[in-house]
């Protein structure tokens, strides 16, 4: 789904590379945790899956599309195949918790009433039953990343990218929330989630491919998060 | 589907930035009213041309009995002279045709010009001075004649009328140029003025627009909804400008210059219904040109 071989990615103003001759696999389904300090490279790796920044050498394939080839306008199509949710949420403050679902389909030009079959059912798939006309200033944080997920989940992507996604939860919400992603992950859709909530991580004994300094320094499966916390 | 949601889309932003939306419609109606002023000014000095160009070209006054010229020494012209003057010009290979214009002639044509003005009372078919009207091959060759008639006993004054129009249409000239002008300066601050209004209203959306990118929508349904606005307030605004300069021919020039001018030639409906397709075009292309290049810069797909 994922292949990164000897990615290196400096940012223009900065001399010291956020990563450097990374090579990562991740095959289809798999469940990733990527965990590592702030400033270890975890959310440049999404960006350039995501296609967001460019590596400045190597080569990354995500989804059968080799990104250094893709043109930019075929980058829609690309993002169309992957989900992506934030510690933030993102969610529009105006709209109700079906509407912000509704949006990102009707945004890529899903008929209405394919719109009006698909909602419903994520939205029980995240378990928000009966809260489809609520706001979100009207729900909990946890509540909120549900929506976010569904929101991304709801095309059915092959990929999902979470980026901290319990960052600004409690530990029990938490915990729910690493059951859904665990849930999708079940119906085949493959989960890289970078993070650095340890607890999480060692209750999951999912893969961890930890980065310090923009270098993979372990990976490993069914691993914990590590012996420096 | 799609087109009812970016139009929904361009109907959020009109209304969420109403005063900035109503600042651009303005800008852009007096920028291409100013345009269309211009442009139906530059036909008029045409149509004005054309006719009066057509009429007249050398004018050879006759000594009349009041007349102090060298060349009236004698007196008021004689047959004779009149004759002599006439073959002249007929024998010249510059002159195409010669109009006689006697003095009660030239009253009739005083008359009708200024027929409402009331001036005609004062003036008696004596005063004006009889002429021949001289029609060039070449309108060039005015200096020929002048120079070959000059001082002839009999002649009073020979003017070249196109000398004199000249005049007159340097100055409408000028009007015309300064109107286009004033448009192209207004319509570069109306184009700046949209820039600026798509990119606030870019910004006030940015949360919308970068979840639509992380979704994969395409071009399409990020950039188009800006674009068409942009070019919705150019049409707004170019559509009042156009109201603008029909009621400015209709009151104006037909209602009031037309009749109280009657001996000169004004531009007609047909200059206006082409003039304003024209002024159209430019709101609404210069309006979604602005709007593009400012979403290009500020919304990355």
């Amino acid at each position: 789904m994922i292949t990164f071989e000897d990615v290196t990615k400096t940012y223009p103003s900065q001399l010291r590379p956020a990563l450097s001759a990374v090579t990562v696999d991740i095959a289809e389904g798999e469940f990733v945790f990527l965990v590592g300090a702030s400033g270890s490279g975890k959310s440049t790796f999404l960006r350039l899956v995501l296609r967001e920044e460019r590596p400045t050498s190597g080569r990354i394939h995500v989804a059968g599309r080799d990104l250094a080839r893709l043109s930019s306008w075929k980058v829609p199509a690309l993002r169309r195949e992957m989900g992506v949710v934030f510690q933030d949420f993102r969610l529009l403050p105006n709209k109700t918790v079906a509407q912000n679902v509704a949006f990102a389909l009707e945004v890529i030009g899903k008929p209405g009433h394919a719109i009006r079959e698909l909602v419903p059912g994520v939205l029980d798939l995240v378990g928000l039953q009966g809260m489809s006309n609520r706001r979100p200033d009207e729900l909990s944080g946890g509540e909120q990343q549900r929506v976010a997920i569904a929101r991304a989940f709801a095309n059915r992507p092959a990929l999902l990218l979470a980026d901290e996604p319990t960052g600004n939860l409690d530990p029990a919400t938490s915990v729910g929330i690493m059951k859904l992603l665990d849930r999708i992950n079940r119906t085949g859709t493959t989960v890289v989630m970078a993070t650095h909530d340890a607890a999480i991580v060692d209750s999951m004994r999912k893969r961890v491919v930890e980065l310090e300094g923009g270098r993979v320094v372990r990976d490993q499966s069914r691993g914990v998060y590590g012996y420096t916390h | 589907m799609r087109a009812q949601f970016v139009l929904s889309e361009v109907g959020i932003g009109l209304r969420r930035n109403l005063t900035m939306t109503v600042a651009v419609i303005v800008a852009v109606a007096i920028s291409v009213a100013f345009l269309g002023t211009a442009l139906l000014f530059r036909s008029q000095v045409q149509t004005m041309k054309g006719f009066w160009y057509d009429k007249v070209e050398v004018a050879v006054f006759l000594c009349g009995p009041g007349s102090d010229a060298t060349g009236c020494a004698t007196g008021p012209v004689t047959q004779q002279q009149r004759d002599q003057i006439l073959a002249e010009l007929q024998a010249m290979p510059e002159v195409e045709r010669v109009y006689y214009e006697s003095q009660q002639e030239a009253f009739e044509h005083f008359s009708e010009q200024f027929a409402d003005s009331g001036i005609v009372e004062n003036v008696e078919p004596e005063s004006l001075p009889e002429s021949f009207r001289v029609k060039l091959r070449d309108p060039e060759q005015f200096r020929v004649i002048a120079a070959h008639l000059a001082g002839r006993p009999g002649v009073e004054q020979i003017q070249d009328m196109r000398e004199v129009l000249g005049r007159i249409f340097r100055v409408l000239n000028w009007f015309t140029l300064a109107a286009a002008v004033v448009a192209v300066v207004q319509l570069v601050a109306a184009m700046l003025l949209i820039a600026n209004v798509i990119r606030v209203a870019a910004f006030s959306r940015r949360r919308e627009t970068g979840i639509m990118r992380l979704v994969g929508a395409s071009r399409f349904y990020i950039q188009l909804p800006f674009l068409l606005e942009g070019a919705l307030a150019g049409l707004i605004g170019a559509l009042l400008a156009a109201a603008g300069v029909v009621a400015l021919q209709r009151f104006l020039v037909e209602d009031v210059l037309r009749r109280e001018f009657t001996f000169v030639a004004f531009v007609g409906w047909d200059e206006v219904w082409r003039t304003i397709p024209l002024m159209l075009a430019t709101g609404v292309v210069l309006a979604a040109l602005a709007s593009a290049v400012t979403v290009r810069k500020y919304l990355r797909v």
